[in-house]
């Protein structure tokens, strides 16, 4: 169980990204976030590894606090956050392998990585990671060698190898065309499903959230202005979630 | 609109004018400053040595004919005797021979003298010996003549003022270049030097780029802003690493004096060297587990720590055997390997340098250790106490971390400037740093984190603008008064502005990578060094190899120019040759410097294209 409980984050600039903000997400759910661009959903996903630093509220996750946790305990949380990003952020220049087992490095231990060695368990199961995303003959190919939809489905094996409870997916499809985009959610779904690991995927398309997502939390301006199920969404809640001016498409 | 244009106008004439006048004063007056006059240019004497120099300098002394001389004396009467003139010997016909018409005049006249059955087309100089000895050395005159097709000459000269009642004589010195050309002296001092301004270079460049790629991450902005530590972490972090270098000097002298018993015994290191990496293995495989689910207890803990320890003292063991053994074998080389000798030396240097560098490493080794176990600790009880104790913690080590850094820097300016008043260097800041750590733990809040990534970042930046500012020739004169005149003194200086240059080029390429893949691998739950070598390194790779490549490029050439002030390279060679005038010799150096940094630019360029 996931508890974000007056979560609030003000930048530098005194940009309030995120205005007290507080949902609850039960283990095993997939969860939509959804609202326009600067809403706050990028900095709310990144709060919950604290990627960003919140600065004020609590988030709660099995009953330990994340906002309080000390450097040793974050890396200990973190590597049970697996985490998909828009841009993929594959390191572009290393081998799909290497990528991929960058998600072990929570659990490995520093010394060992400065001589970039990874126990034999490990090369087996990225191997067995990208089998499952279906690109197992690319192992040996470097990142940008491979296209977008692969790319993701490296970062989708790289949050696997974290053997991640929850996975926080910044809109993972928002680079993609449609039919790669519904791969890549199956991917996610399949993983959810099975895995009964918890999603938190921010996503702009509605028909999207309507096939995948078990529940919707919607962002304007940094607040919560929506919380519920996706048929719930109707033309007043739409205007509620993307501004009185804007209509509706797909 | 237009009409605004037109009266602007006048006032901008003017400003055009008054600008091009203010240019014309400054240039005027840089004309007087660098003295530009070219009447030198029009004097004789000028043009004939720059012709003269120029010439040379065309001609590089690189090859040389193997020269055959014929030389051949032929008497003459300066003046005529008086009465009879003695009958003169017929010249030997078999070989070379020179006819003088008429074998007596006075000085000042003109005499016809005839060469035949020299070689064909050779050259030299005809003199007149003074004096009635045909070996005599002096030559008098500046006569030369060319032998045509069938090796002779006629020449008409005039007789030098040297009267002598005995018979003198007149000498052709006639050259012709045989066999092949072959490389001259010059050019063979030339290689030799230009091949220790090329290793100079290299070793330069590459200790350089090794220990700049360090630095180059903490003077990072990127990598280093988001580092902050509670006061209490910093304080006890500070106070570790005197403790630490002490500590880790003093251990790491007292193994020395466990190896050196064995220095000499060449079985026993070989059989430690042998022995250690095993057992370092072993040890580290044992106390670094690869991957940790859960948090082990912490007696198990405490015991890899001791473990860890143990194995660090016999790796150090090893080390200083392997430095004996290195010395040994190389001694043996030097005497056994013949044209390889700088094998054995090379071996024997290595040992040394690791057996004096060894203590300091680890002195710095245990330093950075215990500052970082003592940072955690500080970090540990920043959280798990309360912010009462916390304040009290922060007061008491604050304090005595500003006191003990301010006593030693104070001590570092005592060795400078040797002020030799306990006051000015121990006391005074000794107190100014209590009072300092004392305010700052006062006045900050207990459990407040402080940016220490940025203010090493800064303190960092600074120490390598400071150096980079000083000339690698400036630097090379301090390091020849250390290690004397010679490459090695080069190479450091290079080696020295290398890294200043390198580690501040570098770090603006750590700045500039992507930060997409830096926050995906930190998401895994990386730690700093972990992100640093998963997403940093991989990015930067390029850049480095292409700013190596450059600095190399820089490094060939400042080295050819670092013998002028005594650091070894072909620049000293250059240098001597100028000043002796001698630019045949210096056109030679000068050519194979334009050789060396061309086909380094080629290279680099190549081996750019194909990792780059």
């Amino acid at each position: 169980m996931l508890q974000i409980k007056n979560l609030t984050k003000i930048y530098d600039g005194g940009v309030k990204a995120l205005d007290n903000v507080s949902f609850d997400v039960p283990d095993g759910q997939f969860l939509a976030v959804i609202g326009l661009s600067g809403s706050g959903k990028s900095t709310l996903l990144r709060c919950i590894n604290r990627l960003i630093e919140p600065t004020d509220g609590q988030i709660l996750w099995n009953g330990e606090d994340i906002t309080k946790a000390s450097p040793e305990e974050m890396r200990r949380i973190r590597r049970k956050i697996g985490m998909v990003f828009q841009h993929f952020n594959l390191v572009h220049r290393s081998k799909v392998i290497t990528n991929v087992l960058a998600g072990r490095l929570g659990y490995i231990n520093p010394a060992w990585s400065l001589l970039n060695r990874f126990p034999k368990a490990d090369m087996e199961k990225a191997i067995k990671q990208l089998e499952r995303v279906g690109i197992a003959d690319k192992a040996n190919q470097r990142a940008d060698e491979l296209s977008g939809g692969q790319q993701q489905r490296v970062g989708i094996a790289r949050a696997l190898m974290q053997d991640p409870e929850m996975i926080l997916a910044d809109e993972p499809v928002a680079s993609l065309d449609p039919v790669l985009a519904h791969s890549i959610m199956k991917h996610l779904e399949d993983i959810n499903d099975k895995d009964g690991v918890t999603v938190l995927c921010s996503l702009h398309f509605l028909d999207l959230v309507h096939r995948y997502a078990d529940r919707v939390v919607a962002l304007n301006e940094g607040k919560l202005v929506f919380e519920g199920m996706p048929r719930e969404i109707d033309d007043q809640k739409f205007k509620d979630i993307y501004g009185r001016d804007a209509e509706r498409v797909g | 609109m237009e009409n605004k244009n037109k009266k602007a106008s006048p006032w901008k004439s003017l400003q055009f004018g008054l600008a091009i006048l203010a240019g014309l004063l400054v240039y005027a007056y840089g004309f007087q400053i660098t003295k530009v006059d070219l009447e030198d240019l029009r004097s004789e004497r000028r043009q004939e040595s720059l012709t003269r120099a120029v010439r040379e300098l065309a001609r590089p002394e690189i090859f040389e004919y193997e020269q055959a001389e014929e030389i051949i004396n032929a008497p003459i009467y300066v003046p005529c005797p008086t009465g009879e003139v003695p009958s003169l010997p017929e010249p030997d016909k078999s070989g070379p021979y020179l006819i003088v018409t008429p074998s007596c005049a006075a000085a000042g006249e003109t005499v016809r003298v005839e060469g035949y059955n020299f070689a064909a087309d050779t050259k030299g100089p005809l003199r007149f010996i003074p004096g009635s000895d045909p070996t005599n050395v002096v030559e008098i005159g500046r006569d030369n003549v060319q032998t045509d097709a069938d090796g002779s000459f006629v020449h008409e000269m005039i007789l030098p003022e040297r009267l002598s009642e005995d018979v003198q004589y007149l000498r052709a010195t006639l050259r012709h270049n045989v066999g092949t050309p072959h490389l001259t002296r010059t050019a063979y001092d030339t290689w030799d030097k230009i091949v220790e301004t090329v290793f100079l270079a290299l070793l330069a460049t590459t200790f350089g780029t090794f220990l700049a790629i360090p630095l180059s991450f903490i003077a990072a902005r990127n990598l280093m802003k988001p580092v902050k530590s509670p006061l209490s972490s910093i304080a006890l972090s500070l106070l570790g690493w005197p403790l630490g270098i002490a500590l880790g000097y003093l251990v790491v002298r007292w193994v020395n004096g466990l190896s050196d018993p064995f220095a000499e015994n060449i079985p026993v290191n070989l059989v430690s060297i042998l022995l250690m990496p095993t057992l370092v293995w072993l040890g580290i495989r044992w106390a670094l587990p690869q991957e940790e689910i859960t948090q082990p207890p912490l007696n198990l803990r405490l015991a890899r720590l001791g473990v860890l320890f143990l194995t660090i003292l016999v790796s150090f063991f090893g080390l200083f055997q392997l430095a004996s053994l290195a010395r040994n074998l190389g001694l043996a080389g030097i005497s056994a390997l013949g044209p390889f000798a700088f094998l054995g030396n090379f071996l024997f240097q290595v040992g040394d340098i690791v057996s004096i560098i060894t203590p300091a490493l680890g002195g710095l080794a245990a330093g950075a250790a215990l500052s970082s176990l003592m940072g955690r600790i500080g970090l540990r009880s920043a959280e798990k106490l309360t912010s009462a104790s916390v304040k009290l913690f922060n007061i008491v080590f604050a304090t005595l971390a500003g006191a003990v850094t301010f006593g030693l820097l104070g001590q570092l300016v005592e060795w400078l400037y040797r002020i030799d008043q306990p006051w000015y260097t121990l006391w005074g800041p000794v107190l100014t740093g209590a009072l300092l750590g004392l305010a700052l733990a006062v006045f900050t809040k207990a459990k407040d984190t402080l940016p220490t990534g940025l203010v090493i970042y800064y303190v960092t930046r600074t120490l390598l603008n400071g150096l980079r500012s000083v000339e690698a020739l400036v630097m090379a004169l301090v390091f020849v008064i250390a290690v004397g005149i010679g490459p090695l003194a080069g190479a450091m200086a290079l080696g020295l502005h290398t890294i200043v240059s390198l580690a501040k080029l570098y770090s603006e390429q750590v700045e500039s990578i992507m930060a997409g893949p830096l926050e995906a691998i930190q998401a895994t739950g990386a730690n700093r060094l972990q992100t640093i070598v998963y997403a940093v390194i991989p990015q930067i790779i390029p850049p480095y190899i292409s700013y190596t490549m450059y600095r190399w490029d820089i490094n060939v050439r400042m080295s050819t120019i670092i013998g002028f002030v005594g650091g070894g390279g072909i620049g000293f060679l250059l240098q001597q040759n100028i000043n002796l005038l001698n630019y045949r010799a210096a056109s030679a150096q000068m050519l194979a410097i334009a050789i060396v940094v061309a086909s380094m630019d080629y290279i680099s360029s190549v081996l750019r294209e194909k990792y780059v």
